[in-house]
């Protein structure tokens, strides 16, 4: 008995040690998609366990997923899909902490080889270009207007000071957890990363979208 | 006779709840995709976004506010969103996401949950 539990343990350890030195651990691609799918339909988004990562090089900076991936705090306050993780409320619908999965916690060695494989995950060229944000961070000001305000960014995210809505993930650290390149590209049109996402795809002019991405790139200490 | 009328008029108020028919199932799906979030799941302005919503989403529930609300009114909020009707900026422009026929499927789900066809 003993050595068969020596042997498991063995086997074990070589498969992650194979998992994580040649690729990814399998087991993330069970709940995220990490090449891009060919099924957009909107049924594909009811099936779906955890967010698409097939463009996670150009969506995440590099340190921050290390870190996240070791100490994995909730992005979605009501979970993913959110309308498959809500209840109704006495007052209002809320999250379901029965139908939320936790996300596994990775040691650093396992985080830090994770994020070197993500990290190839590069969006094509056309969905997130680079310079999409111009980098004028003087619009940050007005565009935390817009965000609280204007165009109602609020109503599903969670902002600097933790308020706002929750179907949405939240941005209270979206400059330290997102490239810039990436905000300002799926703000403009988030269907084209993902078909069928519940976030609108608003009528917004470019000077909106910088002036948004401005905002979001200075929440969570980023520089 | 009594028995039968009793089961036509139980299985008449089946078939009238939000979703059940045929017709609505596609629209249902949509609704519970991109409008409960601030609708909610009780379809009467409580989702899980209430609480970060300075005002208060419409009641889709609400037989005589949303029967007095016109077809194209409801088309144009939710192909245009809250401004292009005089209502808040929190209900965005769906017509980026939704096509029209979409949205029409929507309107006349609005009429099911309100119970107030048109």
């Amino acid at each position: 008995m003993k050595r068969l539990s020596l042997a498991v343990a063995g086997l074990v350890v070589l498969f992650a040690g194979k998992a994580f030195a040649g690729g990814l651990d399998p087991t993330c691609s069970s709940c995220h998609a990490l090449t891009k799918p060919t099924d957009t339909s909107l049924d594909r988004l009811w099936t779906r366990k955890g967010p698409d990562l097939w463009y996670a090089g150009s969506k995440f900076n590099a340190d921050w997923l290390t870190a996240w991936l070791q100490n994995p705090k909730p992005i979605r306050p009501a979970g993913y899909p959110y309308f498959k993780t809500i209840m109704t409320g006495p007052d209002h619908d809320l999250p379901d902490p029965s139908k939320i999965t936790p996300h596994p916690k990775l040691d650093k060695a396992a985080a830090e080889a994770a994020t070197a494989e993500l990290m190839k995950l590069k969006a094509p060229a056309d969905l997130v270009t680079a310079g999409a944000f111009k980098g004028e961070k003087s619009g940050a000001r007005m565009g935390g207007l817009s965000f609280k305000k204007l165009r109602g960014c609020i109503a599903c995210h969670q902002g600097e000071d933790g308020k706002g809505g929750l179907s949405g993930p939240e941005l209270t650290d979206a400059g330290a957890r997102l490239q810039p390149d990436f905000i300002a590209a799926y703000t403009a049109d988030p269907q084209k990363f993902d078909p069928h996402i519940w976030m609108p795809k608003l009528s917004l002019k470019d000077k909106d979208i910088q002036r948004l991405t401005a905002y979001l790139v200075s929440l969570g200490g980023h520089p | 006779m009594k028995i039968r009328m009793a089961l036509g008029i139980v299985a008449a108020a089946f078939f009238a709840l939000p979703g059940s028919g045929h017709a609505e199932v596609s629209a249902e799906k949509l609704y519970g995709t991109y409008c409960v979030q601030c609708h909610g799941l009780k379809r009467n302005g409580t989702g899980v976004n209430l609480p970060g919503l300075s005002t208060k989403p419409r009641d889709h529930t609400d037989t005589k506010g949303m029967g007095e609300t016109p077809d194209d009114e409801l088309f144009k909020a939710i192909k245009e969103g809250g401004l292009a009707v005089n209502k808040s900026v929190l209900m965005p422009n769906w017509g980026g996401v939704l096509s029209d026929d979409e949205i029409k499927e929507l309107v006349k789900y609005l009429r099911v949950v309100c119970h107030c066809g048109h």
